[in-house]
């Protein structure tokens, strides 16, 4: 009961045209509370629908999924809003920031939704901001600022509710390696702190920062194996 | 919530203000439809007041009786034409009726009248004194003609202020003058104060009031003595109007021997359904525009719509984000109505501005009297806010019925 994720066989069906594709099939897995897992697979292997479902994003068609205790198959739309509010923090490859928005009301989104005062949301916003080390650049808009510098953006928005869990979606996809380090860097450094981070990724070297691997193939898990964390790549 | 709202209103003008040229276009069609309709009522409602004055410059609760159609073996006469009505039965309708202030009576006829060297053709009216007090005709200088000028037939004259106009040099005092109608001198006792057009355009000040007995004996040289072109009455209320319109009709009825099938040989018109003509009028000219200002709010809202799905299908994967980052369906829909209610509120505003300016410039340039009343500008503001709220419905429903992963993934 203590796990944060609990997958317990679960399926995703989609239907494209007549055709009934399985995403995934009879997939559970268990992680606990501080882990750092890489989710790995060749495109198809049914790796976004798992983060999808374990965002909250989707619902799977068969199966239980237990977030923190909670059966999230029960909820309904502005539950699961919620629950990606309050424990879920989300960063993408595209780094998805609102366009034409600052950095600080970027970050301040999620609290925005949770209905907070706004000096309050501009508070937290400006610490979450400091955090990831673009303090002075609250006003920038996504434009202005590099890659690298987008995505701290997206992760200060991610913390900026204190979620049990990260959830990153190929998070340097869009990055140079200098760029990807950082941000690496930056999400080790957040597990150390305890924040339990899944990350997605088709790329060894990435992957190779987490603890552990979980390998798939066509909806469901070839191999689930401890790493050791490769901190000394961050050290070159 | 407050401060989602605020927010959102802050988000919405930058999102407007980004695209200035486009909301400004969105628009246009609100702007347009409330500065139509905030300028035409401020001029139809001006034009009302006007007629409504000049209403009221016959003098207050009048009831007007003029001798009728008269049918002498199946042959209708013209309307008026007949001489039914006497000024016996102007007395009579006094006694009879309590609810009558005053009675009048007047005949009129188009003479010369003639001053010095200068001659003028004016409409000479004998009238009772009680005329004067029932359509309310005030004096500029001198007096009325009394009981006593009445019944001694004396030529006495009140003139109006186009006929000085006509007749006398600038300066030059008219009462105490003599002047000759169909060459009957007549001792100018009272100049009228002037009362301007009628409410049929006519020119009130174009008159000559002399005695009835007067008029009747010396001037127009009457066959009939004793009958009257028309019987004025006044009462102290409105409302007690239309019962003494019953009453007369029920008295001269009995008085002329009419017996249950024939029809009345007199028409009774009140103020009110002289002024009624007038308001069916405006209220054709309200319909009108009404109809183009529905019109133009509707293109306008339908511009508004079709703006706000651009800006969906534009803005998808934003939305996408912030269902992510916990919006709820509520919370998209609210900020696209927002959007949508920010850009019909900004037009119509300035809608009520350019309307306001328009019908002051109305007035300015070409002279027509106009009214703006803080109703008229409450009602175009909350029908502009419900056009947005109407129209924005559509694509905001859509926008919060997006599935996030699809909108995350949209390109």
């Amino acid at each position: 009961m203590s796990s944060l994720i609990q997958c317990d066989g679960i399926w995703k069906q989609y239907r494209v045209g007549d055709v009934e594709v399985n995403a995934l099939k009879d997939l559970s897995i268990t992680i606990e509370p501080g882990e750092f897992v890489a989710v790995m697979g060749a495109s198809g292997s049914g790796k976004s629908t798992l983060l999808n479902i374990l965002g909250c994003l989707d619902l799977p068609s068969q199966g239980q999924y237990r977030l923190n205790g909670l059966d999230v198959g029960s909820l309904g739309s502005d539950q699961l809003a919620d629950v990606r509010n309050q424990e879920i923090g989300f960063v993408f490859q595209n780094f998805n920031l609102i366009p034409r928005t600052s950095a600080l009301e970027n970050a301040q989104l999620p609290l925005f939704y949770r209905g907070l005062p706004l000096a309050e949301q501009r508070a937290k916003a400006a610490a979450a901001l400091k955090r990831v080390g673009l303090d002075g650049r609250e006003q920038h808009f996504p434009t202005q600022l590099s890659g690298g510098q987008q995505q701290r953006v997206a992760i200060a928005r991610a913390l900026i509710t204190a979620p049990s869990l990260l959830l990153a979606d190929e998070p340097t996809g869009n990055l140079d390696t200098q760029s990807s380090r950082e941000i690496m860097g930056m999400l080790e450094a957040l597990n150390r702190e305890g924040i339990t981070i899944i990350l997605v990724t088709h790329e060894a070297a990435i992957a190779a920062y987490a603890h552990r691997e979980i390998l798939l193939k066509d909806g469901q898990i070839l191999s689930d194996r401890a790493t050791t964390g490769a901190s000394g790549a961050v050290e070159v | 919530m407050p401060a989602f709202i605020w927010m959102t209103v802050l988000t919405a003008l930058r999102i407007l203000r980004r695209n200035r040229l486009r909301a400004g276009l969105t628009m246009l069609g609100i702007v347009i439809g409330v500065a139509a309709v905030i300028a035409m009522v401020g001029i139809g409602e001006g034009a009302k007041r006007a007629v409504q004055a000049q209403i009221a410059t016959m003098g207050t609760n009048i009831i007007i009786v003029w001798p009728g159609v008269t049918t002498v073996s199946g042959v209708r006469g013209s309307q008026g034409g007949a001489v039914t009505l006497t000024v016996a039965d102007a007395l009579d309708l006094k006694k009879k009726i309590p609810l009558l202030v005053e009675t009048g009576w007047a005949k009129r006829d188009v003479m010369q009248i003639v001053n010095g060297n200068r001659n003028w053709n004016g409409p000479i009216n004998g009238i009772s004194p009680s005329y004067l007090t029932i359509r309310d005709w005030s004096f500029a200088s001198g007096g009325p003609f009394t009981q006593s000028d009445l019944d001694s037939a004396a030529r006495v004259a009140l003139i109006g202020q186009t006929i000085v106009d006509n007749l006398f040099d600038d300066g030059e005092e008219p009462v105490g003058a003599v002047i000759r109608i169909r060459n009957v001198p007549f001792r100018v006792v009272g100049v009228l104060a002037p009362k301007g057009q009628s409410a049929q355009g006519s020119d009130q000040d174009d008159v000559i009031f002399i005695p009835f007995t007067t008029a009747e004996r010396k001037v127009f040289g009457t066959a009939f003595l004793g009958s009257v072109g028309a019987m004025f009455a006044s009462t102290d209320r409105a409302e007690d109007l239309p019962e003494a319109v019953d009453r007369i009709r029920e008295v001269l009825r009995a008085r002329h021997r009419l017996q249950g099938e024939q029809h009345d040989d007199f028409t009774v018109k009140t103020q009110v359904d002289i002024g009624r003509v007038q308001e069916g009028a405006g209220q054709t000219l309200t319909m009108m525009l009404f109809s183009i200002a529905s019109v133009s709010l509707l293109v306008g809202g339908i511009g508004i719509m079709n703006i706000l799905l651009v800006s969906v299908t534009e803005r998808t994967r934003e939305i996408g984000v912030r269902m992510a980052v916990g919006a709820k369906r509520g919370h998209v829909l609210m900020q696209f109505l927002i959007e949508a209610m920010t850009l019909s509120l900004l037009g119509g505003m300035l809608g009520i501005v350019l309307g306001v300016i328009g019908a002051k410039l109305t007035t300015v340039v070409a002279g027509w009297p106009t009214v703006i009343s803080t109703d008229v500008i409450v009602v175009a503001f909350v029908f502009s806010l419900a056009v947005g709220l109407f129209f924005g419905l559509y694509p905001a429903n859509k926008a919060s019925r997006l599935n996030p992963i699809e909108a995350l993934r949209y390109e």
